[in-house]
């Protein structure tokens, strides 16, 4: 087992302590079911992307239930983001960022409306609520029919409509360090 | 104060100046003793408490905020709440005045159930609990925190009756405590084909980043559970957020309580949908992480008046690239700049006071100062920022601040 070593203080400290400071003195080892608990989120390659599935018409009924009192009818008009429209306003002065105008990933929707919404009762919805809701707002942004059934395989085939609209700075990019081999 | 004749100014008696105007602006008015005489006498004070709080005197406070242009904010409605910068001095923030900016309120979190959950490409997965922490080797560091939508008031119009705590009232500095992240980086043995870094917080919206392991953020980068010689304040994180000297405060995750390494970017809601820039194309720069070199003229600045006669200038500068190594201030619009004094030691990644002064001869005119790092960076002009950013990016405004003065000598919030 390697000990931390970088800094000189650190290792002054082992060695004032006799002992080097390893892994075993600090904390524990999580155990798989706790960090499958904590590990929530999900990547545009389907990483963490559970296994279920919704439909727009129980994401409806969902929606009406938990989001409407926020987000408006269908998305548009309450006290919290817009979630639908905006399609064809990036370049104006007055651009509407919303789902289906804005957001790259399908992937990216699943991950916040699992890990963040609704706002007064975050983490309580179930991985078939999370996909049901994700079908209707989609469905309101016109990427997935009325009818649609989203599943894994179906949410990770979505391309969104400004999935090309972002441009990463260089300097992250193809993020490096002098650790790697 | 007096008005000294600029002649007779020497360098201590102009700083001394400076320090007085920008106090007075925080301090309620209050009758002015004409004599000597009229003095109250002194008396025995209080008792000594378990805290000292401010003067009854001073009136100083954050402003909240919710979207710009909408103004006034009930508390209960906004999203984020700005430092008073025009009524600070020197450069810490105290922890109380420190700009906040939250997605889903301030948790309140017992120290001794948080965790912290270090896991994905390493040797070892662990789970940490702030006893272990403490434990750690300790590093301070003083450096600012900027909210990524600093500035955010001044993209299309100029509000003239806005002050500079809210313009620029989304940056504080103050020192934070913690364990270096590359303690824990080769605590947990990361895979070395590791290349960005979740961070999680234990708010209700679990707001998360990605963040890029660069040799400069791995060197820099702290766990910080101590602000200004003490724990956290909630509102800022406790008991455990991350320092990231440089880069956009949202990067700074609050209520740390998860780390995962990987090799790519994980495409949280926060680096697709919010903090990314929108350009005059249409297309959206992502991964815009460091805050730009910037600085503002915090007296005179919008809302003060201004006496014709000597006047101090100050300010704060500040880059995300390092030293702050030089000021310009103008006092003509920008057609002629002077050198401003830097107090000293100016930190990298720090906010920097500068001071100049200035003679008013009455006459409408703007004022505006512009800031150089050590890495070369000039803050720009407001034409060449828009022309190469657009009036839609929203988030990293670093474009000069104007401050216009009228024949009244009233000061007033402007474009350029």
């Amino acid at each position: 087992m390697s000990c931390p070593s970088r800094f000189a203080f650190v290792l002054a400290i082992a060695a004032a302590l006799a002992e080097p400071a390893c892994a075993q003195d600090f904390g524990r080892p999580a155990r798989p079911d706790e960090i499958n608990l904590w590990n929530i989120d999900v990547r545009p390659d389907g990483a963490g992307l559970p296994k279920g599935h919704g439909t727009v018409a129980q994401g409806r009924s969902l929606f009406e239930d938990n989001c409407l009192a926020c987000h408006g009818e269908k998305g548009v008009g309450g006290i919290a983001d817009r979630l639908s429209g905006g399609r064809g306003t990036l370049t104006s002065d007055h651009p509407l960022k919303t789902i289906g105008s804005f957001w790259p990933y399908a992937t990216t929707l699943f991950d916040y409306v699992r890990r963040a919404m609704p706002y007064t009762a975050p983490g309580t919805l179930s991985d078939d609520d999370t996909y049901s809701l994700v079908a209707y707002l989609l469905s309101l942004n016109g990427v997935v029919p009325a009818n649609a059934t989203l599943d894994r395989a179906s949410l990770l085939a979505i391309k969104m409509p400004n999935r090309d609209g972002f441009v990463p700075d260089e300097a992250f990019v193809n993020s490096r360090n002098y650790r790697q081999p | 104060m007096s008005i000294p004749s600029r002649s007779s100014l020497s360098r201590r008696r102009v700083l001394g100046g400076v320090t007085g105007v920008a106090g007075c602006i925080a301090v309620a008015e209050q009758a002015v003793a004409s004599g000597l005489a009229d003095v109250p006498p002194r008396v025995p004070g209080g008792p000594l408490g378990l805290t000292s709080p401010r003067s009854q005197y001073v009136h100083i406070g954050r402003v909240p905020e919710s979207t710009p242009g909408k103004r006034p904010v009930d508390p209960s409605d906004a999203i984020n709440s700005k430092t008073p910068l025009h009524n600070l001095l020197g450069t810490i923030t105290p922890a109380d005045q420190h700009y906040e900016r939250s997605h889903a309120g301030v948790p309140n979190i017992d120290p001794t159930e948080h965790r912290l959950l270090v896991h994905g490409m390493a040797q070892r997965n662990l789970v940490l609990t702030m006893d272990d922490l403490h434990a750690m080797p300790s590093t301070s560091r003083i450096g600012f925190v900027e909210c990524t939508g600093n500035g955010w008031e001044n993209w299309k119009t100029a509000s003239p009756d806005l002050t500079v705590q809210q313009t620029h009232g989304l940056i504080s500095t103050n020192e934070w405590t913690g364990v270096p992240l590359s303690f824990l980086i080769d605590l947990v043995g990361v895979d070395p084909r590791s290349t960005w870094m979740l961070a999680e917080g234990g708010d209700g919206a679990a707001v998360a980043r990605s963040i890029p392991l660069t040799d400069e953020i791995m060197a820099e980068a702290i766990l910080a559970y101590g602000q200004n010689g003490e724990p956290l304040r909630p509102a800022h994180g406790f008991p455990l957020r991350l320092f990231m000297p440089g880069f956009e405060g949202n990067l700074n995750i609050k209520w740390l309580r998860r780390l995962k390494f990987g090799d790519r970017p994980f495409m949280t809601r926060w680096e697709t949908a919010r903090y990314t820039q929108l350009q005059a194309n249409g297309k959206a720069r992502q991964f815009q992480l460091r805050q730009e070199v910037n600085s503002v003229i915090t007296a005179p600045s919008g809302t003060m008046k201004i006496r014709r006669g000597y006047n101090p200038v100050t300010g704060l500068a500040w880059s995300g690239h390092g030293r702050i190594i030089r000021v310009e201030v103008s006092t003509d619009g920008a057609k002629t700049w002077t050198d401003a004094l830097i107090n000293m030691p100016a930190l990298p990644k720090a906010q920097t006071r500068f001071s100049t002064h200035w003679v008013w001869d009455g006459k409408p005119t703007k004022i505006v100062s512009r800031s150089t790092d050590e890495k070369g960076n000039v803050q720009p002009d407001r034409a060449t920022f828009i022309q190469a950013t657009g009036t839609n990016a929203l988030f990293h405004y670093n474009a000069q601040q104007t401050w216009a003065i009228d024949d009244n000598g009233a000061v007033r919030n402007v474009l350029s």
